[in-house]
């Protein structure tokens, strides 16, 4: 079976690094950085700085799918969360459909939430306990001023009908629904208003197995039938490699390797992405002996101090003394796959 | 077809035969009576585990794993859940022990890893201090002997300089070191039952791969009998000897583990291996989830739980809403499962269409 059978439906040039297609990539992230004061003492003076999210560059092309993978404290939350402006950059330009949203006001921001939307991960508390399904599924239309033309309640049935909910359940409240039902409230919620873009926080990983296939199943539909376009942000890399077309590989606040789906999964440059897929448990227990396992030890430094030069030399087998002093630019070595390395790993690996 | 289920399933040897096996767990029954009627969390639950074994229990939230495991531990209030059924650990009855009996067991025979390290170690004592206090309650020690134990343990999990980490306080780990803390912790006493629920769920795959490395390792040095609780396939295939699947309070599958990944004969078990995205295989077109969702514990389904999601239940002819199926042996002498289908069709449904998608 050809492992790119999905193919995203709405532009001819969605698997490219987004310049491929004709009318430039949908969203556009340039540099992009996030930096949070530590304030301490009596004076509340700033001691030291995290840095979160320190120079993120990547592009999406309409109807493509990038899934945005790395460990907990990677910056991955970060940068979906400046994306959607909830969080405003340090610096760095975002920009969407061609116009610079970085700098813009609330205000200014308001008539653009119409086109980027965002999937939380915690359907328990992502949604207004206090609130009915209805009231919750409509809130984007009130906000926004838009006029249905058969009414909110219509519209909302249309939603929850389109995610695989009851439209008759319009006026339960979340808690008589299952997480798995809830986070298709979220979802429905999310597509009010015909969104162009997505982002995903974790949008299966508090579901169980059986429901997370569901939900899964239920995103690429939509994608497929509203021409979405999504950033995914998961720790999950089996998720991320079924549901993205190309992946971005984050490690304290950089990304570090991204690439097509089938490339990275196949053929993995940076040698943090390596040790990352092999530590994913297979679920076969023939392969539990014959695997290439590369062993991480130890943790991942902290972002308060993050260390000199390439910031997984602290962990790598491969490091060197280059390694220690100089941050590794984030380069093509093939086209569409791009590695932030002073020694990639060369084809082919052996890898899962 | 076979013979009934015989009153205790050992899968490595035949029962009533010379000893128990080290823990036995012979039709487990834990109930809580609520206001809204009766929660049968766990329904005749039968098992064994040998040293140097693991078993794998897996099952969605709400399928009564963790509280089989509360229960083999003796933590379930007895005003509130009742008990029954026998759990035999090393030739002792604890089901029917007094309780100050299961507690002198506790720690010593028998202990537990939680799922969250932050949330189960004490914010206010050093992770020095709390290992201490485990060691000395069944030890008669001297505080400098048992903190000596204390940073031996934490070296032996891999925490770095345990000299001086033993000081710490829990917020000072990460997370990662924050459950081996609780490993070292669990570990102290030399337990011979390991019962590990969701070890490593809260941590990143990089730090779970060396938490699994650590629970392997030790297993061989300590010889201990392990039961890993999660809803993780890909641990279980990692780690277990054995494999149990729950499903409502219930046990639907249990055999080796090579068998349930190769060989599995309940529909849910294959929907839980066709629901998950596997990057040992080329990407598929589309994941086979389970429909509907797990069921509530209040109000199981009639007969088989399973039913209202199987996608084979109307094959059984209306048996599978009346009838509760039985664990039964099939085809291999230690390979069961509960399931009204006629296991020569359920075979030809696996080989003809689940085994060729996944």
């Amino acid at each position: 079976m050809s492992t790119d059978m999905k193919k995203a439906p709405a532009s001819g040039g969605a698997g490219e690094s987004g310049g491929g297609a004709s009318d430039g990539p949908l969203l556009e992230v340039r540099d992009l950085r996030k930096h949070f004061p530590v304030h301490a003492g009596l004076l509340r003076r700033q001691v030291a700085t995290v840095k979160a999210v320190d120079g993120v560059s990547f592009s999406v092309g309409k109807g493509e799918t990038l899934g945005l993978v790395g460990e907990s404290g990677c910056g991955k939350t970060t940068t979906g969360r400046m994306i959607m402006r909830l969080e405003d950059p340090t610096s760095g330009s975002i920009s969407f459909e061609g116009r610079e949203i970085s700098g813009l006001s609330s205000g200014q921001m308001r008539p653009l939430r119409r086109d980027i939307q965002m999937i939380f991960q915690d359907p328990y508390s992502s949604l207004n306990p206090r609130k009915t399904v209805g009231s919750i599924v409509g809130a984007p239309f009130h906000l926004q001023n838009i006029e249905t033309p058969q009414g909110v309640k219509k519209a909302v049935q249309e939603l929850l009908e389109l995610v695989g909910l009851n439209p008759e359940h319009y006026n339960r409240y979340p808690h008589e629904f299952s997480g798995g039902q809830r986070q298709r409230i979220g979802i429905a919620r999310t597509l009010a208003l015909k969104p162009k873009l997505i982002v995903a926080d974790e949008p299966v990983s508090a579901l169980d197995v059986s429901i997370q296939a569901q939900v899964v199943n239920l995103l690429e539909d939509l994608q497929n039938e509203l021409g979405l376009t999504y950033v995914v942000i998961a720790h999950d890399l089996s998720v991320v490699r079924h549901i993205s077309d190309r992946v971005a590989v984050m490690y304290l606040g950089r990304i570090v390797e991204v690439a097509d789906q089938a490339d990275l999964y196949t053929r993995p440059k940076h040698p943090y992405t390596t040790a990352l897929l092999s530590a994913v448990p297979i679920p076969d227990p023939a392969a539990r002996d014959d695997r290439a396992r590369i062993r991480l030890t130890g943790d991942v430094p902290s972002p308060l101090n993050p260390p000199p030069g390439c910031p997984f030399h602290t962990r790598c087998w491969k490091a060197q003394d280059v390694c220690r002093t100089e941050v590794p630019p984030l380069a093509d070595t093939a086209p569409g796959h791009a590695v932030a390395c002073h020694f990639p790993v060369p084809d082919p690996v052996p890898g899962p | 077809m076979s013979e009934a289920e015989p009153a205790v399933p050992e899968p490595s040897s035949p029962p009533e035969e010379g000893r128990r096996p080290f823990l036995e767990v012979a039709d487990l029954r834990i109930h809580f009576p609520t206001d809204d009627g009766l929660v049968k969390s766990v329904d005749g639950l039968s098992f064994a585990v040998e040293r140097g074994r693991t078993l794998g229990i897996v099952g969605e939230s709400g399928s009564g794993k963790s509280v089989t495991s509360l229960g083999i531990l003796g933590l379930h209030n007895r005003k509130n859940a009742r008990v029954s059924g026998e759990i035999w650990l090393n030739g002792k009855e604890l089901v029917s022990a007094d309780p100050d009996d299961v507690r002198r067991l506790r720690g010593r025979d028998m202990a537990m890893i939680f799922q969250d390290p932050l949330s189960s170690m004490h914010p206010f004592f050093t992770v020095g201090a709390q290992i201490v206090e485990a060691y000395r309650i069944h030890n008669d020690v001297s505080k400098k002997v048992a903190r000596k134990h204390a940073i031996d343990m934490l070296g032996r999990v891999g925490i770095p300089t345990p000299d001086k980490r033993v000081d710490d306080y829990p917020h000072q780990f990460s997370g990662g070191m924050r459950q081996r803390a609780m490993i070292a912790m669990a570990l102290s006493c030399d337990p011979e039952l390991l019962i590990a629920d969701e070890p490593t769920t809260a941590l990143d795959v990089t730090v779970q791969a060396q938490i699994l490395d650590l629970l392997r390792d030790l297993q061989r040095e300590f010889n201990s009998a392990i039961i890993m609780i999660t809803h993780d396939l890909g641990v279980v295939a990692e780690l277990a000897d054995d494999v149990l699947v729950m499903y409502g309070g219930r046990c639907v599958e249990y055999g080796g583990v090579d068998d349930m990944f190769h060989r599995p004969l309940h529909p849910y078990t294959w929907g839980l291996l066709g629901s998950m995205p596997r990057l040992d295989r080329a990407r598929s077109e589309r994941l086979m989830p389970v429909k509907g969702a797990p069921p509530s514990l209040i109000n199981l389904p009639s007969g088989c739980a399973f039913h209202p999601r199987c996608a084979y239940a109307e094959l059984t002819c209306g048996l599978s809403e009346t009838e509760v199926p039985e664990l039964r042996v099939e085809l291999e002498p230690t390979h069961r499962a509960a399931c009204h289908l006629d296991a020569a069709e359920r075979r030809r449904v696996w080989d003809a269409e689940i085994r060729p998608k996944l």
